[in-house]
């Protein structure tokens, strides 16, 4: 069986996200392997454990991202790949997900290819089923958990009304959520094979298609207004009097 | 200028902001909603009363099961018969994943997870958060139709008209599935935090009171989870909670706010117990007031609150619960 899992790089969610002359800066802030899709590694690597099988773990992005994906092999991951291009600055999640797709292919025998939810710095959660809408294969999306079975994949979908459990023959793509399990730590061999490993680099040229044409473009970013007020804090000598206090303050807010 | 919109319900129980969705539309020009699912038969009527002027229906019953690619064919071909110029979603699991796949079939991007918009002729220019709502940006689409996504509470709930009526336009289901549907396991909470005006969230303070020292964390989780119940419930609001007290198991993770739960965008947001980490402030960016209790009054919580109470949420909590009820007449 071979499962491939996509992942993203991205800013480390503490870092401290600022505009500079329209570009986004980061600080000294590492760049990470998306959280999500940690996720989406570990559920292959459980897999791996209970049926055997080779993980594959690509990543669209610049020569640094291979970071991202040493941090997967580290994890457990078989082999990884990196898909770099000039020609792929200004990827949306369409252009992603045809390069995605084209990848997943040329890969050939992918029984299961594994989505985090949503990367952190673009995050528009769309790559998963458009991915999936390209192959041609069903998507079951958002799961908490994964049973394979003969062929087919069974999932519990975690959804607003609570959970969807839905099946499908192989190949099929997944998203996965946090009630998967904590990702696991890399462990010393596992860090140390990611550091001998070798990544190959797949350009465009290698996948056999051409840029994908942007269908959103952006045209501006700015930062969110600054927080006019500072906390007031609500004293007195009872917590009662402090509770009858906040309630007026918040009923003169007139949110409620 | 003519918008579909997609009511997006779980076997008739609506997303509320597929409403909000027809109110963004109704400013704009005619309003086409979509609805599928024998199931979705009485949302028709309340289409039309929220400002849809056609309301399309599709009554089979296999779409009473949501699955991806048989509701994209479904609404792909509606999509091709109508060509509106706008296809609007809520931001909802649903809406999220068929706007996507709408997007390939009919070769058109998708402004995701919008939560302001202008137009400039029959251009849509969204405004949409990113790097987990650090910053902002403003995106157009290139391809038609455009297509959206609205996050939920981002616009106004329209007015609703009892008086409008229309009949529903039935349409044919369009495709087969590659998916089976074996169950459902629904959550006993029907209060969904995405759609909540009042969100009462506790985190890791609820293990920690003082005045049941011996007590088992869990005993000590439960009862802390029972006052914020009753103080969401005085208020009419939902029960949110960090990360770390879903982890430990003290509710279930459909709870959790934050980058790997929730986002929610309350009109009242009290976070009881809650340290305030960057993971969870961003979940909560949407809020228009938050209220922060915590005994810690260096707690990050007190950086993104406008009011503030230092201390035990175990005491203040009840006592709050209490003040609303008095002056409420509850
Ligand atoms: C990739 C990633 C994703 C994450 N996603 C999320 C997410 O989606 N949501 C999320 O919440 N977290 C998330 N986290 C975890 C996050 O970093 C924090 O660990 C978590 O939010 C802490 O939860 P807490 O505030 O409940 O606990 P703590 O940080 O332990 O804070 C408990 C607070 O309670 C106060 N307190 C203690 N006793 C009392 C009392 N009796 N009365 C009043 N106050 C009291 C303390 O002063 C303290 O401030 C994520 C982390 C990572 C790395
Ligand atoms: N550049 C990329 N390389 C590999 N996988 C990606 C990339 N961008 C997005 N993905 C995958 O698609 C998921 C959703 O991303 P997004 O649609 O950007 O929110 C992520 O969690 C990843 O699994």
């Amino acid at each position: 069986m071979k499962i491939v899992t996509c992942i993203k790089q991205v800013p480390d969610t503490e870092a401290k996200i600022s505009l500079e002359n329209g570009k986004v800066q980061w600080g000294d802030s590492p760049l990470v392997i998306n959280p999500f899709d940690e996720y989406a590694v570990e559920a292959a690597l459980q897999q791996k454990d209970k049926h055997g099988a080779t993980v594959v773990a690509i990543c669209i992005g610049p020569d640094s991202a291979r970071e991202a994906l040493k941090h997967a092999l580290a994890m457990g991951a078989d082999e990884a790949i990196l898909i770099s291009d000039a020609a792929l600055e200004n990827l949306d999640a369409q252009g992603a997900a045809q390069v995605l797709a084209a990848a997943i292919r040329k890969i050939g025998d992918a029984d299961l290819v594994i989505f985090g939810r949503q990367s952190i710095d673009s995050g528009t959660g769309l790559t998963p089923a458009q991915t999936a809408r390209r192959l041609g294969w069903p998507l079951l999306s958002l799961a908490g958990s994964i049973e394979l079975n003969n062929g087919r994949v069974r999932v519990e979908r975690v959804i607003e009304e609570g959970r969807q459990i839905v099946s499908a023959a192989l190949p099929a793509v997944l998203s996965v959520v946090q009630s998967i399990g904590e990702p696991r730590y890399p462990s010393f061999m596992g860090i140390r094979r990611a550091s001998r490993a070798t990544i190959p680099t797949w350009s465009l040229a290698d996948l056999g298609i051409s840029a994908p044409t942007p269908l959103v473009e952006q045209r501006a970013m700015f930062a969110p207004p600054s927080r006019e007020q500072p906390c007031e804090f609500i004293q007195g000598e009872t917590v009662t009097e402090i509770a009858e206090k906040l309630v007026e303050k918040i009923l003169a807010e007139k949110v409620l | 200028m003519k918008t579909l919109v997609y009511i997006d319900h779980f076997k008739g129980e609506v997303q509320p902001a597929s409403w909000e969705a027809i109110g963004v539309a109704r400013n704009w020009g005619t309003v086409q909603a979509v609805i599928l699912g024998a199931s979705g038969e009485k949302l028709v009527k309340q289409a039309y009363e929220y400002g849809a002027d056609e309301v399309f229906f599709c009554d089979d019953s296999s779409l009473d099961d949501y699955r991806a690619d048989l509701f994209a064919s479904t609404l792909g071909a509606l999509a091709t018969a109508q060509s509106p110029d706008v296809i609007l979603f809520p931001t909802t699991t649903r809406g999220r994943e068929l706007a996507a796949i709408l997007a390939v079939d009919l070769n058109s991007g998708v402004l995701a997870d919008v939560t302001a918009l202008e137009l400039e002729g029959t251009l849509l220019v969204a405004t949409r958060p990113i790097y987990e709502g650090k910053l902002f940006e403003k995106v157009v689409c290139r391809g038609r139709p455009q297509i959206a996504t609205l996050r939920p509470r981002a616009f106004p709930r329209p007015p609703r008209d009892e008086s409008r009526n229309g009949s529903a336009i039935r349409i044919e289901k369009q495709g087969e599935s590659a998916i089976q549907v074996e169950g459902y396991a629904v959550s006993e909470s029907r209060v969904s935090l995405t759609d909540a005006g009042v969100i009462v969230a506790g985190g890791r303070g609820v293990t920690n009171n003082p005045a049941m020292a011996g007590a088992d964390e869990a005993t000590i989780a439960r009862k802390g989870f029972e006052l914020i119940g009753e103080l969401a419930s005085v208020l009419g609001g939902a029960v949110g909670a960090s990360r770390a007290v879903v982890d430990a198991g003290y509710i279930p993770y459909s709870h959790q706010v934050g980058q790997t739960g929730k986002t929610v965008a309350p009109d009242l947001y009290i976070a009881c117990g809650i340290s305030g980490a960057i993971q969870h402030i961003s979940g909560i960016r949407g809020a228009k007031l938050v209220v922060a209790i915590n005994k810690d009054p260096e707690a990050p919580i007190f950086k993104v609150a406008r009011y503030g109470v230092v201390g035990d949420l175990f005491q203040v909590v009840p006592a709050l619960t209490e003040a609303f009820r008095k002056r409420l007449g509850k």
